[in-house]
């Protein structure tokens, strides 16, 4: 079963300034799953998040992605593997189209992005994929938008469009759903579910109805360690989970 | 002949060339600066500094003790070795001031000392290890001694971090602009020091190309044939620069890392490669410009410090980190000053300076910026 499991942390820590955010964690996501992190605030998510993607070099512990450890790979080369993360604020280019935002991201796959000779000319025929991007997350009309002008929303809806762009093999979200409009909730939802079918997810989420939809496994963090993993009626059952989010004295 | 306006065309073409020849290399270098600025957001002190070894590199390719190099083969060289100085600085110490970890500066201080004393050592033995220093053919001159221990840390710093025996640190995001400047200025600052104290301040001789001697009469002026060619190639050179930027697809990229490197390295861009060669280009254009600019003024340390001030207003006019800013407001002031000289000589050292203030009033953002 060893190979079935895409993605694997052992005695993941991170210290700052001898604060430690996240403390000994040990993560299995399984291939095809949608495997949600949760917690309360300050649990250590995010810096989970920024560790697996190599935006933080861990203090100690290894992560093993398809069974080669990356723990000191650079990001952009984790990104190269397939291994492709969302960021919790909004993340996109600002001064350039939607179009253009999710294009960048589409000719990197195709491997020659130092050829400077390159013509732009030859990018419009990833403008079609693109665009078919843009729908996807309900942006078709506002291909030519520049991306500073979009709503909160929608800045987020392009900013999965444009992590889809990479076609990773593992997608990892970052609280996807946070400042979304009620309506788009759903439609991100569905996107999210639909594009798991061929590969594996990982994300951070506050929206404990879409984790509930959603998700196959759940991981719960507090303090920067892992408190309980399972399937949300395991989870949400769990009295130590049930503390952690309310406090106790109210369970 | 004619008079417009009460002034001899003569002198109002021959004002107007050298506006124009002022405004190429405003336009080269704070073209350099808007690139740099616009993908590193690092104000590089240096350029003008970078500008000076442009047109010394020039100089030293062809009044060298071992093999002489003429002009053209330096207007290739002596910016490859310019921009690759500045590779190396900012790999191993301007990319460093985003870091939390200082390691490889203090490698960097560490192998600079052991090098130079190394030197010094070598120099003083009398015959019983080989005397380095005069085996490059120098003297034991301080200012060599330091430039090569200098030059020797920052390629063994980047050895070191090349094959991974430097742990790559957490990138800290916030670093002030005002780092970055300090340390440019610094650099550009002792540099220019190493310079005066070798080759002394009064400039250096360096001869027009034979191809490029003469001039041609235009009927109306003189063309000087030198003065035309650095238009024309300062022309193309920030022609061909735009084109790259606007519209290839490493333009693309980075356009996207001047505006979020973070999310372009989530992208699997290797955004800090990409910042390197960024700057090495940036500064390559300083180095060219310096070798345009070798027959035309005298070679001398200070030569970039006293352009760089009016190149920052430029780039300030123009926008800063906007490339046809930079070259569009590099050739129109260069021109606007040379009217001035023509029209109101009393005006025309502070002429930049008032249009850098106008513009700061009316629209902060300069000619051609964006507001964020």
């Amino acid at each position: 079963m060893a190979d079935d499991i895409v993605l694997q942390t052992a005695g993941l820590t991170k210290e700052f300034r001898g604060f430690i955010a996240v403390n000994g964690v040990d993560l299995k996501v399984r291939r095809g799953t949608i495997h949600a992190l949760i917690g309360p605030n300050g649990a250590g998510k995010t810096t989970c998040f920024n560790l697996l993607t190599k935006f933080l070099n861990p203090t100690r512990g290894t992560i093993l992605y398809k069974g080669e450890d990356i723990t000191r790979t650079p990001p952009a080369d984790v990104a190269r593997k397939g291994l492709v993360r969302s960021f919790q604020i909004s993340a996109v280019f600002p001064h350039l189209t939607a179009l253009e935002n999710v294009r960048i991201a589409l000719q990197r796959k195709r491997g020659d992005s130092f050829d400077f000779w390159r013509s732009e000319a030859t990018l419009r025929d990833l403008d079609d994929r693109a665009l078919d991007l843009l729908e996807a997350v309900g942006l078709g009309e506002f291909a030519t938008t520049l991306a500073c002008e979009l709503s909160y929303g929608r800045k987020r809806s392009l900013e999965i469009a444009t992590t889809l762009a990479l076609d990773p093999e593992v997608m990892l979200l970052d609280e996807p759903m946070a400042g979304m409009a009620h309506e788009d909730v759903g439609r991100i939802a569905a996107l999210i579910a639909r594009v798991a079918e061929n590969r594996t997810i990982l994300m951070v989420e506050h929206n404990l109805s879409v984790v509930a939809d959603l998700s196959d496994v759940i991981t719960v963090l507090a303090r920067g360690r892992v408190l309980a993993e399972g399937d949300y009626a395991t989870v949400s059952k769990d009295e130590r989970v049930i503390e952690a989010y309310i406090g106790v004295g109210h369970a | 002949m004619f008079d417009l306006i009460g002034v001899p065309p003569q002198a109002l073409f021959g004002q107007l060339l050298l506006g124009l020849i002022n405004g190429s290399f405003y336009a080269l270098l704070s073209l350099g600066l808007a690139v740099i600025f616009g993908l590193l957001n690092i104000i590089n002190f240096a350029h003008g500094a970078q500008y000076m070894l442009g047109a010394f590199a020039a100089y030293l390719l062809l009044n060298n003790p071992l093999y002489s190099i003429g002009y053209w083969p330096a207007l290739i060289l002596a910016p490859l070795i310019v921009g690759g100085l500045g590779m190396l600085l900012e790999r191993n110490l301007i990319s460093q001031l985003n870091v939390r970890s200082k390691t490889r500066p203090l490698i960097f201080i560490a192998s600079f000392v052991a090098i130079f004393l190394a030197l010094a050592a070598s120099h003083l033995s009398s015959g019983a290890v080989p005397d380095l220093v005069s085996l490059v053919g120098y003297k034991l001159d301080p200012a060599a001694a330091y430039g090569i221990a200098a030059i020797g840390a920052l390629l063994f710093t980047s050895f070191l971090s090349a094959t991974n025996l430097l742990n790559a640190p957490d990138a800290d995001q916030n670093t002030d602009h005002l780092y970055g400047l300090l340390l440019t200025f610094g650099l550009a600052i002792i540099i220019q020091g190493l310079f005066v104290n070798q080759y002394g301040s009064s400039g250096l001789p360096y001869t027009i190309p034979d191809e490029l001697r003469g001039g041609q009469n235009l009927g109306f002026m003189f063309l000087p044939i030198y003065r035309g060619w650095v238009i024309v190639a300062s022309l193309v050179v920030c022609i061909a620069t735009w084109l790259i930027i606007e519209k290839t697809k490493l333009g693309a990229y980075l356009r996207a890392a001047t505006e979020n490197p973070t999310l372009l390295s989530a992208f699997g861009v290797n955004v800090p490669r990409l910042v390197t060669f960024t700057y090495g280009f940036g500064v390559a254009l300083a180095g060219l410009a310096g070798v345009l600019a070798a027959p035309i003024y005298s070679v001398n340390p200070n030569m970039g410090a006293d352009l760089i001030i009016v190149v920052f207003a430029v780039v300030v006019i123009g926008g800063m980190g906007s490339i046809l800013g930079a070259i569009v407001t590099g050739f129109m002031l260069g021109i606007v000053e040379g009217l001035t000289k023509v029209f109101y000589p009393e005006a025309a050292s502070v002429v930049i300076f008032v249009i850098m203030a106008i513009v700061l009033l009316i629209k902060p953002a300069g000619l051609f910026g964006r507001t964020a």
